[in-house]
């Protein structure tokens, strides 16, 4: 039977938002509690650990990726974006984070990162989206609190301010 | 809901790769990890060790091989193990070579799951609630597997043994699959009901024809959620009511979320829809290439 | 005053942290101190089973397991049963369970052992090697189960009927013999659950060095918490500090204290001597913390010729799950407000409250009114049926009018109160639902759409609800050197925007910068008298608290500035901060009137230097004048007679599928009447998010039990919350605004509000839709398709609900 203490521990280099974390984990930590608990990354929530609500949605390369469907081992070579990464680097708010606060986007908070990474790979993909495509661009991600209204209208208020970036 | 340790290998090559599959009786291959996973924290899977394939060259792959190539296979898609839904899905030369692939694709789960899970991974879970087994099948498609015995090709007809269970000893990796390409006269679609967008589907029908001069020489259609293995019907002989032949062989069951006289019914609904879909996509896709 | 906030739009100043992801959630807390351990709990995994053995041998010898309870290890309180928390006198077979289970188990997800180890993976290692020896006993796994009684949950309650209550205005039952026309109605609500997206959570760091235990908990009333923490552990209540993060939604079911764990954790950190944290997982918040709604009711009705209902008899079955620790507020709650904004002249009620081998039952934002709100619509919408007439027009029958508040019903609600509505004006919001949703162009729409195949239907539903239950709340004042002005209450907030919304009620009372303005929610170390945030009650309570206490603020400003001033208080007003005499450029900032108020021995800064001892009060007299104290504070409290009684109606417009039975939302639209509104865009986000969560209880979300009682749906793969896409494209709004007398904002709870009357106005529709009646919710695609095929035969597909003669 194999015991805990003596689990192999894995030194893994996560590339997170730009910065380079060092940790020693075992085989089975999960991305999102290593984000969480090693890289004192707490911004990234994890509401289901299956896979289903969204809520631990980060960018791996650039792509949204469920960080509780990945091993923290199986990311070293990849570029990670959480929500820290987002703000700008003077502080200020992303336009997506902008959108959601100018737009009443969210209530209790929880599921909000897991949105704003999708929505900004979303945005990345396609700057310009309809009420349709804006719906579509969330249909992955479970919010308990605000009914989606005014994601939708935040993920559109986004697109806007963006192009006022350009 | 963590997963139960278990050892971990990333090893840096097939062969590597094969060898720690062939030594340890319990180790499982993590590609995607999207089914895996939930698996491992829910504590319904416990691999001793999970062999990594992550970091393997050459198998991301998503490619159009010609006709005649040295297999015998035919043209059609070659999809490697480290090829990602996405990836996939936003091959415009493989969505083309067989358009059936898009059409199913983007009813697998959300586009978050389809950027990490691999489209191979899903082909040897098995999982007959799952749309690309089904696709799979229906195109008669097939996966090649490599183990240290070496390679071999299993045909889509042999690779689904059960519920979640697929036809791959327990030392083997599947590295590519292939699905043929859509050929002249023939034409597909999908459709599929689910309770929420992006959930398994309650059912899911494709059709795959084949038609010389406008009229139907073949009909098969494959169904998604209505048995324990994906399932494919001929119905070439039953165009006058295919769901019909089709219910003959399928085992519609009662979960939480549907009945089975509601499963049934659904397949009747849905199975004329997507034929007559298919046929509609087979008769335009000749003329398109007529005109081309 | 410049700039009125009161009912403006005004963004949320608690999204500049979650944005940025520094909210602090329970489970970000002490993430870096390595001394943190971790729990996990061993759940029964049988419904019904009495524990013979409990075997942890095999866990303390796995390294990096700390320790490891069961009930044998519990001593003192801790050994006794959880407190029942809301004793009501027709309770008399109440009962609660233990932190860890002694002898039995009843139900799937019940607490038996808790493990601690130095992180979650270990502990769940420890978990899954704990061997326990079971009985199995016999479940008693729904309704119909536990009226049957042919088994029992507990022994000692051999019906299974933990309360049995009744409450009669008039004499139902004599006016509906006598009433010209009768129907009769069985109506049927199942299990759902509030499922935040971040489930519970207890974090707890005991301090040797000053005997104090800090406690930090996802809970809806920190100092309910930290009462009973306080009890259970024996500790003096001045030990024990609780103080809750940001949460991450509630909907009631954080409401419910002290869950096992969140005494549990608090034994585990002072016993252990280091800081433990449990984060439940989403599995275990399916099948350990409470659900609600599982209810039948039978209906009885006598009705005139205009659809006047001269007679209401209901009988109702409420499943309470396997323990009653909130006592009996969802079904008292159905049984009083079922009755919605009519006034049916006489009104019996009973209902049974049952035992089940099934997770506990408690308020599910709502709380037993979307069950109340059904039958009572239901029964609108037959009446209507029945006499062929419109159902808005039964329903404008019924209503209590505006110049009848207040209204008595002649009965007592939740609080022990008399269940008294203080105002409304239901006619008007009929008008405006009928007007917003195309309530009268609706029959051409529909043929419009039947030429195209398509079958659509709408229903409305009307709701009255009952918010801003005591008995109180409070708040303190705080206004600094600086300037700035600290408000704290003691309530929590999940999301609802209260430091937002608060802020703007103090910055308008007060007259300061809405930006100078830091509220404090839910830290009772900063105010230890308080409730909680429930039953639509934060604006209501802690609002009229925090502008009683404002004024008490504002009102020793205006004296000490008048003394600076040499003005009289009457002569002054501020605004931004400045007090000044109208009408002069003589002022002084709120800041220095705190410095004024606080006489000093010491200069720490510029500010303080200006009030030490040589600078400031008169030497012939005390430096605080007898009657007055040091600081520029205002503490209140604000305690109403009864609740006030917000209200609304829904409408609804959806599509049937003919072939697949798949039901898509069309138009959705509600109007509001929740008083004057603090905050509109906080309030719309609350009317939306309700109105999802409807969707979701009367569309897709159940809890789906097995016969032995396992819940076979303990996922979001099967629980199926929605996603953006089963939502309605838009919800839309309009508000009335009559204002409650009962406080001095005159505003009425918002929160639960939009969940109210889902369950209602979805079978309403759907029922216009299909031409059957529809008697269960909530309705998925392949209940309607059987329901289809058992009305296939029947000759009018147009036939009315359920009916009889008299």
């Amino acid at each position: 039977m194999s015991i805990p203490g003596a689990e192999q521990l894995h030194d893994v280099r996560l590339h997170v938002n730009g910065s380079v974390h060092e940790v020693q984990v075992p085989a089975r930590r999960l991305l999102s509690d290593a984000l969480r608990h090693d890289c004192g990354l707490t911004g990234t929530h994890v509401g289901c650990e299956h896979g289903v609500c969204g809520a631990c949605t980060i960018l791996v390369d650039g792509r949204p990726v469920r960080s509780c469907l990945m091993l923290a081992v199986s990311a070293v070579d990849a570029e990670i974006t959480t929500v820290e990464g987002l703000t700008e680097d003077d502080g200020s708010l992303s336009p997506v984070q902008q959108a959601f606060s100018d737009c009443h986007g969210l209530q209790c908070g929880f599921c909000t990162p897991g949105f704003l990474t999708t929505i900004t790979a979303g945005l990345a993909d396609n700057p310009d989206p309809s009420e349709e495509e804006a719906r579509e661009m969330i249909a992955g991600n479970l919010c308990r609190c605000t009914g989606y209204q005014n994601i939708v209208k935040s993920v559109l208020r986004a697109a806007e301010l963006g192009k006022g970036d350009e | 809901m963590k997963p139960a340790p278990f050892a971990y290998l990333r090893p840096a090559t097939l062969e590597e790769a094969l060898a720690a599959l062939a030594g340890q009786q319990g180790a499982k291959v993590l590609a995607g990890g999207q089914s895996l996973v939930p698996l491992l924290s829910m504590r319904l899977a416990a691999p001793s060790m999970l062999v990594d394939i992550n970091a393997l060259p050459d198998l991301g792959h998503v490619t159009v091989s010609p006709g005649g190539a040295g297999d015998g296979a035919g043209e059609g898609v070659r999809i490697g193990a480290l090829a990602r839904h996405a990836d996939v899905l936003a091959s415009a030369e493989a969505t083309a070579s067989q358009p059936l692939l898009a059409m199913a694709l983007s009813h697998v789960a959300h586009p978050t799951i389809r950027n990490r899970g691999t489209t191979v991974g899903s082909l040897v879970h098995a999982d007959a609630a799952a749309e690309m087994p089904m696709v799979l099948r229906l195109l008669d498609g097939s996966v090649d597997v490599a183990s240290v015995r070496g390679r071999r090709t299993i045909p889509a007809a042999e690779l689904f043994a059960g519920p979640l269970e697929s036809t791959l000893a327990h030392d083997e990796i599947a590295v590519e699959a292939f699905f043929p390409a859509l050929g002249p006269g023939a034409g597909v679609a999908f459709q599929e009901i689910a309770r929420r967008h992006g959930d398994y589907a309650l059912v899911g029908v494709a059709a795959h024809v084949e038609t010389a001069g406008g009229e139907v020489t073949r009909a098969r259609v494959g169904f998604v959620s209505v048995s324990d293995v994906p399932v494919v019907v001929d119905v070439t002989d039953a165009l006058d009511d295919p769901a019909g032949a089709a219910l003959a062989e399928l085992e519609p069951a009662d979960d939480i979320h549907a009945t089975a006289a509601y499963r049934a019914h659904l397949v009747k609904v849905l199975t004329p829809r997507v034929l007559a879909d298919a046929i509609h996509h087979a008769r335009q896709t000749t003329t398109q290439g007529r005109s081309a | 005053m410049t700039t009125k906030l009161f009912g403006a739009k005004v963004p949320r100043v608690e999204d500049q942290r979650f944005l940025r992801g520094q909210g602090r959630y329970v489970d970000d807390l002490l993430t870096d101190d390595p001394r943190l351990l971790h729990a996990a709990v061993l759940r029964s995994p049988h419904a019904h089973a009495r524990i013979v053995d409990i075997d942890v041998s095999d866990v303390l010898d796995l390294d990096g397991v700390v320790a490891v309870w069961t009930w044998e290890d519990l001593t003192g309180p801790m050994a006794e049963p959880l407190p029942l928390l809301i004793p009501h006198p027709t309770l008399t077979h109440g009962r609660t369970q233990y932190a860890l289970a002694r002898e039995e188990v009843n139900y799937v997800g019940e607490a038996i052992a808790f493990v601690v180890a130095v992180d979650r993976y270990v502990a769940e290692d420890a978990v899954a090697r704990i061997r326990v020896d079971y009985e199995h006993l016999q479940p008693v796994v729904g309704i119909a189960a536990a009226r049957a009684a042919e088994r029992t949950v507990h022994d000692d309650v051999p019906d299974n009927v933990g309360a049995r209550m009744e409450q009669e205005n008039g004499d139902a039952r004599a006016a509906i013999a006598a009433a010209p026309h009768t129907l009769t109605l069985d109506l049927d609500i199942e299990r759902s659950a509030c499922t935040p997206m971040e489930g519970r959570g207890t974090v707890a760091r005991w301090d040797p060095d000053t005997s104090r235990l800090t406690v930090w908990s996802s809970t809806q009333t920190s100092t309910g918490v930290r009462g009973c923490v306080a009890a259970k552990l024996g500790l003096d209540l001045a030990k024990v500090d609780v103080i809750t993060p940001d949460v991450g939604g509630g909907f009631g079911v954080k409401v419910v204290h002290p869950w096992p764990e969140e005494l549990l954790v608090p034994l585990a950190a002072k016993t252990l001597g280091r800081p433990v944290k449990y984060t439940e997982d989403r599995r275990e918040h399916f099948i350990s913390s409470a659900h609600e709604r599982a209810q039948e009711h039978h209906v009885e009705v006598g009705f005139d010729d205009e659809g006047r209902v001269l007679g209401l008899d209901v009988e109702f079955w409420h499943d309470h799950g396997a323990y009653t620790p909130y006592g009996l507020i969802v079904p008292i709650i159905t049984s009083t407000q079922l009755l919605g904004p009519y006034k049916p002249q006489n009104y019996r009620v009973v209902f049974e409250s049952l035992y089940t081998n099934t997770v506990i039952v408690t308020p599910y934002r709502g709380a037993g009114r979307p069950q109340g709100c059904f039958v009572m619509e239901r029964t609108m919408d037959a009446i209507a049926a029945y006499l062929g007439k419109d159902r808005t027009e039964v329903r404008s029958a019924n209503f209590i009018q505006p110049d009848e508040f207040p209204y008595e019903h002649g009965l007592i609600f939740q609080d022990g109160r008399e269940l008294t509505y203080d105002s409304g004006d239901y006619p008007a919001s009929l008008a405006k639902l009928k007007e917003l949703v195309g309530w009268d162009e609706f029959e051409d729409f529909r043929a419009e759409m039947a030429a195209q195949g398509r079958r659509v239907g709408i229903g409305l539903a009307c709701y009255v609800e009952g918010t801003g239950v005591g008995p109180y709340e409070g708040a303190h004042v705080h206004i600094e050197t600086s300037g700035k002005v600290k408000v704290a209450t003691g309530l929590t907030t999940q999301g609802q925007g209260h430091q937002t919304a608060f802020a703007q009620i103090v910055a308008d009372t007060l007259g300061v910068r809405f930006e100078d303005v830091e509220v404090t929610t839910g830290d009772t170390r900063k105010m230890p008298y308080a409730v909680g945030t429930f039953a639509s009650r934060a604006a209501v309570m802690s609002g009229s608290a925090i502008h009683l206490a404002a004024l008490r603020a504002k009102e020793k400003a205006l004296r000490i500035a008048a003394e600076a001033l040499e003005a009289s208080e009457e002569d002054l007003e501020i605004a931004d901060g400045v007090v000044s005499v109208k009408g002069t450029d003589a002022s002084i900032d709120l800041g220095t009137v705190a410095v004024l108020s606080n006489p000093l021995r010491y200069a720490f800064d510029e500010a303080s230097k200006a009030a030490t001892q040589f600078s400031v009060g008169d030497p012939g007299k005390p430096p605080v004048a007898e009657g007055d104290e040091p600081g520029l504070e205002g503490k209140d409290f604000y305690s109403p007679p009864r609740s006030t009684f917000a209200n609304g109606m829904h409408a609804v417009i959806v599509e049937t599928d003919p072939d697949t039975a798949e039901i898509t939302i069309l138009k959705y639209a509600v109007v509001h009447d929740c008083g004057h509104l603090i905050n509109p865009m906080i309030v719309e986000g609350q009317i939306h998010g309700g109105v999802a969560q409807g969707v979701g209880g009367a569309l897709y979300e159940r809890m789906a039990y097995d016969e032995s009682g396992q819940l076979l749906n303990a996922s979001f793969m099967d629980f199926l919350m929605p996603y953006v896409t089963e939502v309605p494209t838009s919800i839309d709004i309009d508000h009335l605004e009559t204002p409650s007398p009962l406080n001095p904002l005159g505003i009425k709870g918002a929160g639960e509000a939009g969940v109210i009357p889902s369950a209602a106005v979805f079978a309403a529709a759907i029922e216009d839709a299909e031409g059957f009646p529809i008697t269960a919710m909530p309705i998925s695609p392949s209940e309607l398709f059987e329901l289809r095929l058992a009305h296939a035969d029947e000759p009018d597909p147009t036939e009315a609900p359920t009916r009889s003669t008299p």
